[in-house]
């Protein structure tokens, strides 16, 4: 599944989606992150049938993730994003 | 028939019981509730067939609001006791705040089950446009979610949002579907922001420039069905396309947003309201089978 956590408001679209057939819930992604966007849940709740962890973006940040990214993306020469660098997985990706 | 139409998007308040279930010859008894920020439903299903269900307005606190829909609900079937329910599930915006579930599931989730359960297993897209949120979602054949988008952060092309407009404009809400088409010549183009902020300001500039309040609504519902098939896009679109929740009956809305989309919406003899709930009474029966009910 493609889980889009975010927005779009005027200035842009603001969304991070993890596959979660991808992502293991080995956790890398929580402590990659300096603002702690991500979480691990033991069951993924939009699949209230498939029993096994998952990695979701926490229910305060998603409505401020521009912001919240904001250090990790400077207007020239973005470095690799942490989140995106610590999943071994490729689960996570950002469309801005 | 006039009293129906009275509601509109923001829904009857009604309940219902299949004439054909009896409740002492069903395995599992399960209920789902979806408390949502402008109307509560309640779906009692036998085995997995809806048996009944309750519609109401959702009250000041959410705990009530999902009180008050089971017991429509069971009013509908009359002789079930309370108890003889095997598991509950909550969903919704206060699906954290239903006491007597026993557990609660996203509205993502319950909503695609439920599409799938109300318009059948062709539905692939399913856009639920709430009084707080929008909701675009893909799922399979089985009704399982595989891409999906939120939109909580602001009112700006949900119910909430349409609700401020026609107290601005006067237009009670029941109207607005119909009077957005009753505007001569050309449609107006759409207004340049949903933020209902903006669109409050822009709207009145228009009126003071001589625009009828059609013209003014036509604009609006424009507005609205762009921002919403913006974040309809993002997920895709994929055949069957399904609407759920308030604004399905919202024509002033919906009728421009197929255009975009470019499919007929599936039709449907349920009330696309009880979606939410529907999904959530399954993932019960479903939990139910496997083992994981509640334990006795
Ligand atoms: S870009 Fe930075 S702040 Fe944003 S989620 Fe990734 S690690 Fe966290
Ligand atoms: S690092 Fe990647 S695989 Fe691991 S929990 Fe986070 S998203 Fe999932």
């Amino acid at each position: 599944m493609l889980a889009n956590y975010g927005y779009k408001d005027a200035s842009g679209d603001f969304f991070i989606t993890i596959d979660t057939d991808k992502c293991d819930g080995c956790g890398n992604c929580v402590p990659a992150c300096p603002v702690g966007v991500f979480e691990v849940l033991d069951e993924d709740p939009n699949d209230p049938m498939r029993d096994e962890p998952v990695a979701v973006v926490s229910g305060e940040k998603k409505k401020k993730l521009k912001y919240e990214c904001n250090p990790c993306k400077p207007d020239s020469d973005r470095p690799a994003l942490p989140c995106v660098a610590a999943c071994g997985e490729g689960a996570i990706s950002h469309s801005w | 028939m006039a009293e129906e139409k009275k509601e509109f998007w923001r829904w009857t308040e009604s309940n219902w019981k299949s004439p054909d279930i009896n409740w002492n010859d069903a395995k599992y008894m399960t209920v789902g509730i979806d408390v949502g920020s402008v109307s509560s439903q309640a779906v009692i299903m036998a085995d997995g067939k809806v048996m009944a269900y309750g519609n109401m307005r959702t009250g000041s606190d959410s705990p009530n609001s999902a009180r008050n829909a089971l017991k429509f609900a069971l009013e509908a079937i009359g002789d079930m006791p309370e108890d003889r329910m095997d598991y509950c599930i909550g969903t919704g915006y206060g699906r954290v705040n239903v006491p007597f579930a026993d557990r609660s599931i996203t509205e993502i989730a319950c909503h695609a089950r439920g599409a799938n359960f109300i318009y059948g297993p062709q539905v692939r897209t399913v856009l639920d446009v709430g009084g707080q949120d929008i909701k675009a979602i893909q799922c399979d054949e089985k009704g399982k979610v595989t891409n999906f988008l939120m939109n909580d952060k602001c009112a700006a092309g949900t119910g909430r949002g349409m609700e401020v407009f026609s107290d601005l404009l006067g237009v009670p809400i029941q109207e607005v579907g119909d009077r957005s088409f009753e505007f001569k010549g050309e449609e107006p183009a759409a207004v340049s922001s949903t933020c209902v902020v903006y669109a409050k300001s822009e709207a009145t500039g228009l009126l003071r420039k001589g625009w009828t309040k059609e013209e003014v609504l036509a604009a609006y519902c424009k507005a609205m069905a762009e921002r919403i098939y913006s974040l309809v896009e993002r997920v895709g679109v994929k055949a069957e396309f399904a609407v759920t929740g308030g604004m399905a009956k919202n024509r002033g809305v919906m009728d421009r947003v197929m255009p975009f989309v470019g499919l007929e919406r599936m039709k449907t003899e349920w009330d696309t309201q009880i979606a939410g709930a529907a999904g959530a009474a399954l993932f019960g029966f479903a939990l139910c089978k496997k083992g994981k009910g509640r334990k006795k």
